[in-house]
């Protein structure tokens, strides 16, 4: 077969320019995700919580190379992707069926999401996880929870082959997040300070900050999710714009009634949740919907919000609430107001397809239930092997200066410098016990 | 005669303290950060090329002035907030106060030092 033919013909030169750009901005979303953590919590932890999403963009790139995208995109069974695409073999210039782009660029687009996905569940952990379990946690999360979710609803799994609409990643990230956190939150258990003393957000600018640049990020995440430049892609960036902006409305009100006060770190909030509804109904509903779910969604996972710090479960950056919930809401929400004109796949309960609900139901249990079994096993068998958490004492002094040696903010003094003597073939005095 | 009780402690124990303070029921106090050397380990940290040692060390100064009866139970409050059993667990100093004034009421020594409703 001609090779150069067969590129020629079926890639589509503009789908393709946007989805590169569309990568960039997914990849964004990690660091974006690194600020909007690091700001919420205590600034003695604030570059461990930075790493952790640092950390996922190293190790998950990796693990999705090698194993993970194969895991997720290749034909495989009904359950998970073959091994054919392992080590990227055959992923090429050539499009990726059902797409006009390049294999290569759908592959390193979707890495995007994975890379986010493990970095979301740091959010459950922070403040006492130990960095380097938490790096071999994430390898092998990467490739036994997230390919797995992802194969079920975009790579030919049993969900896809039901019926199950799922746009931007309602399964595979959101829920899986948010249930993969309630998990480690379960397993790693709570700080030593939860619920003894006030344990505050140490810089708003940064949730404000972070939150925006996701947002900016989404636009590429559900925009890109298309695969292309035709009608949905150009839905769901539209939705990325409009239902956020109506959870941020909702949670306006929300902060209104029940403190008299709109806070900051709330609107920051439901900024995520708001992108977390829209995300699997990007490209299946209508603008107005949109609008509707963007409202919706605040509701859940504010109530949750503020309930969840009263129970014994320290699922510290509340993931479950903004991403697991909110994703509920959004899978479900496609069930009733999915539009064929619109999306020109399928109709929703509202316009005459009650099936439909049925399907996006079974995805909203199926989901949850393999992320939180999935990530619980993990972390179980990791705690048998090595800690999962640093000491008290360390705990205590901060994950900054215990696991990375550093701090996000240097005094400046104090700080006496340790010269090697140029030639010298003594060690420098630095472990000194 | 008012004691001004100042102790240096970890700043990771400092709401330790703050808790044993109030369980004591000394109610008046300062804190402020400062940094201090008590024969603790350098820490070492690296920043690029950069080796340094840690000389100083984060700590929360607590200043509290209290009437006599108060400065035994501010002392064990302090201890036992702050104490982890290591190098670099802080200093009290206890010094005479030669005056006290209360700046809204003019009341001075002991009286000053007293919580309103307590007298």
């Amino acid at each position: 077969m001609n090779v150069l033919a067969a590129v020629h013909e079926p890639v589509n030169a503009g789908d393709t320019a946007w989805m590169l750009v569309a990568t960039a901005l997914v990849l964004m979303m990690t660091p974006a995700l690194g600020l909007f953590y690091a700001g919420l919590v205590r600034a003695k932890n604030t570059l461990n919580t930075f790493m952790m999403c640092v950390g996922a963009l190293g190790v998950v790139t990796v693990t999705w190379a090698l194993v993970g995208y194969s895991l997720a995109f290749d034909k495989g069974s009904w359950f998970v992707g073959g091994l054919n695409y392992a080590l990227l073999r055959g992923v090429t210039f050539q499009p990726r069926a059902g797409t006009a782009i390049p294999q290569l660029l759908f592959m390193v687009f979707e890495a995007g999401f994975c890379i986010i996905t493990a970095a979301l569940v740091s959010g459950a952990v922070v403040e006492r996880m130990r960095f380097g379990t938490f790096l071999i946690f994430m390898t092998l999360w990467s490739v036994l929870v997230y390919p797995v979710l992802a194969h079920w609803v975009w790579g030919g799994g049993w969900l896809q082959e039901h019926g199950t609409l799922d746009f931007a990643g309602g399964v595979p990230v959101e829920m899986a997040s948010g249930f993969s956190a309630f998990a480690a939150a379960t397993v790693v258990g709570v700080r030593k300070d939860y619920g003894r003393q006030a344990v505050l957000p140490h810089n708003a600018i940064y949730v404000l900050l972070g939150a925006g640049l996701l947002w900016f990020g989404w636009f590429g995440f559900n925009g890109g999710s298309g695969y292309s430049t035709g009608h949905p892609g150009v839905l769901a960036f539209t939705n990325t714009l409009l239902a956020p902006a109506c959870t941020l409305v909702v949670w306006f009100v929300l902060d209104l009634l029940r403190d008299r006060r709109v806070t900051a770190i709330g609107a920051a909030t439901a900024i995520i949740v708001g992108c977390v509804g829209i995300t699997p109904a990007a490209g299946y509903v209508s603008p107005i919907s949109a609008m509707l779910l963007g409202a919706l969604a605040a509701l859940p996972s504010y109530a949750f919000i503020v309930w969840r710090p009263r129970t014994r479960l320290d699922e510290t950056l509340d993931v479950l609430a903004a991403h697991g919930l909110a994703g509920v809401t959004g899978i479900l929400f496609i069930g009733f107001f999915a539009q064929l004109s619109w999306n020109g796949v399928a109709n929703g309960v509202l316009f005459g397809n009650p099936a439909q609900l049925g399907w996006q139901a079974l995805a909203a249990l199926a989901a949850p239930l393999y992320a939180f079994v999935g990530t619980f096993a993990i972390l179980r068998v990791l705690g048998l092997v090595m800690p999962l958490r640093a000491t008290e004492r360390e705990e205590a002094l901060g994950m900054d200066v215990v696991q990375h040696g550093e701090q996000a903010y240097m005094a400046g003094e104090g700080a006496i410098l340790v010269t090697p003597d140029v030639g010298s073939e003594v060690p420098l005095a630095i472990a000194r016990p | 005669m008012v004691k001004l009780v100042i102790g240096i402690v970890r700043a990771e124990k400092a709401n330790d303290v703050l808790e044993a303070l109030y369980r004591a029921d000394v109610k008046g106090l300062s804190i402020s950060r400062v940094e201090g050397h008590g024969g603790e380990l350098d820490r070492v940290e690296t920043y690029r090329g950069t080796t340094v040692k840690m000389e100083l060390t984060e700590k929360v100064r607590f200043e509290v002035a209290v009437s006599e009866a108060f400065v035994k139970p501010t002392i064990d409050a302090l201890c036992e907030g702050a104490r982890t059993g290591e190098v670099g667990d802080g200093k009290i100093f206890v010094v005479p106060l030669d005056q006290v004034i209360r700046i809204r009421t003019g009341e001075t020594d002991d009286t000053a030092v007293t919580p309103e409703g307590e007298r």
